[in-house]
């Protein structure tokens, strides 16, 4: 009986002390400061399968991506990519 | 570094709304959200009917950042402004401070409660993992990540809306214009004619010497 008085009290006790485990449920504030979470930047994918006719880039490599979304961006130069 | 910016020429517009229809589709916008529109001015009116397509500009120093009570909006390195839509509280504050109307409140729940904010992410998605479903179903299609453009301005057929690097797009629209001189009147002629020449008149314009051809 008293066994289980004990073992009672000390679920008990564990149950409301897990209370105090609460964490703050708001965004704390500061100024400027993007609070979310981190983006993947695009060059550090891998790039997408040939069917999908993405760019070309070394994974990892940001020159190259941005070299490949350039070369993307001229093809809407219809003077050079008609005439030439 | 590359700083993506939309411009579209309104002299080549045609008002089509194949921009609006190609974001929807890619991104799978909710009904009620249009994250691009085409806005026409005088509409009919021969020879002075303008339409120009617009979305999130991207802004350098975007106002929807510098109101937003939660601060959930960031900028990548690319230049693109987006926003995280686990912090975003609905609150509409971006709405208002927004000069182009980008930001977009989907009706959420049954009495018509304002959602979560949704808004052109230049086909970049979200903080979430790239091309995962998650970013797609929060945020849309993650182009950029596929190493292509947004899917507005690749899908538009007379390439009046351009897409990309502020300095390259510029550089195509300035030799647009001086092919066919004329037309840079809403973006101005810095953006036409190149930088450090503010007020510069066109070949033609120069050689007719019209008082009245004053342009900003």
């Amino acid at each position: 009986m008293r066994r289980g008085l004990f073992l009672l009290s000390a679920v008990a006790l564990a149950l409301g002390l897990s209370g105090c485990g609460e964490r703050d449920q708001v965004v704390v504030y500061k100024q400027g400061k993007y609070q979310g979470k981190p983006d993947t930047q695009p060059w550090n994918n891998e790039p997408p399968i040939a069917e999908l006719k993405g760019g070309k880039w070394d994974k990892g490599n940001q020159a190259s991506w941005e070299e490949s979304i350039k070369q993307r961006q001229l093809a809407q130069h219809e003077h050079k990519r008609i005439y030439q | 570094m590359a700083r993506m910016k939309f411009l579209c020429d309104a002299e080549r517009c045609i008002e089509c709304n194949g921009c609006v229809t190609a974001c929807k589709n890619e991104n799978e916008v909710p009904w009620g959200v249009n994250r691009r529109r085409v806005v026409t001015i005088n509409d009919g009116v021969v020879g002075a009917e303008k339409s120009i397509s617009v979305a999130c500009m991207h802004c350098s120093d975007a106002p929807c950042m510098a109101v937003c009570p939660v601060d959930c909006f960031y900028r990548t390195d690319d230049g693109v402004v987006l926003h995280d839509k686990d912090l975003c509280i609905g609150c509409g504050y971006c709405f208002y401070a927004c000069p182009f109307g980008a930001p977009q409140f989907p009706q959420a729940g049954a009495f018509g409660l304002r959602g979560k904010m949704d808004k052109c992410t230049f086909c970049a998605g979200g903080p979430e993992v790239d091309r995962s479903p998650a970013e797609f179903q929060k945020y849309g299609r993650n182009r950029l990540s596929e190493g292509k453009l947004p899917a507005c301005a690749e899908m538009c057929s007379t390439k009046a809306l351009l897409g990309g690097d502020g300095d390259v797009i510029a550089d195509i629209y300035r030799e647009r214009v001086l092919r066919r001189g004329r037309g840079s009147e809403v973006w101005g002629w810095g953006t036409a004619y190149g930088p450090g020449r503010p007020g510069a008149q066109p070949p033609q314009q120069q050689q007719q010497q019209q008082p009245s051809g004053k342009r900003s």
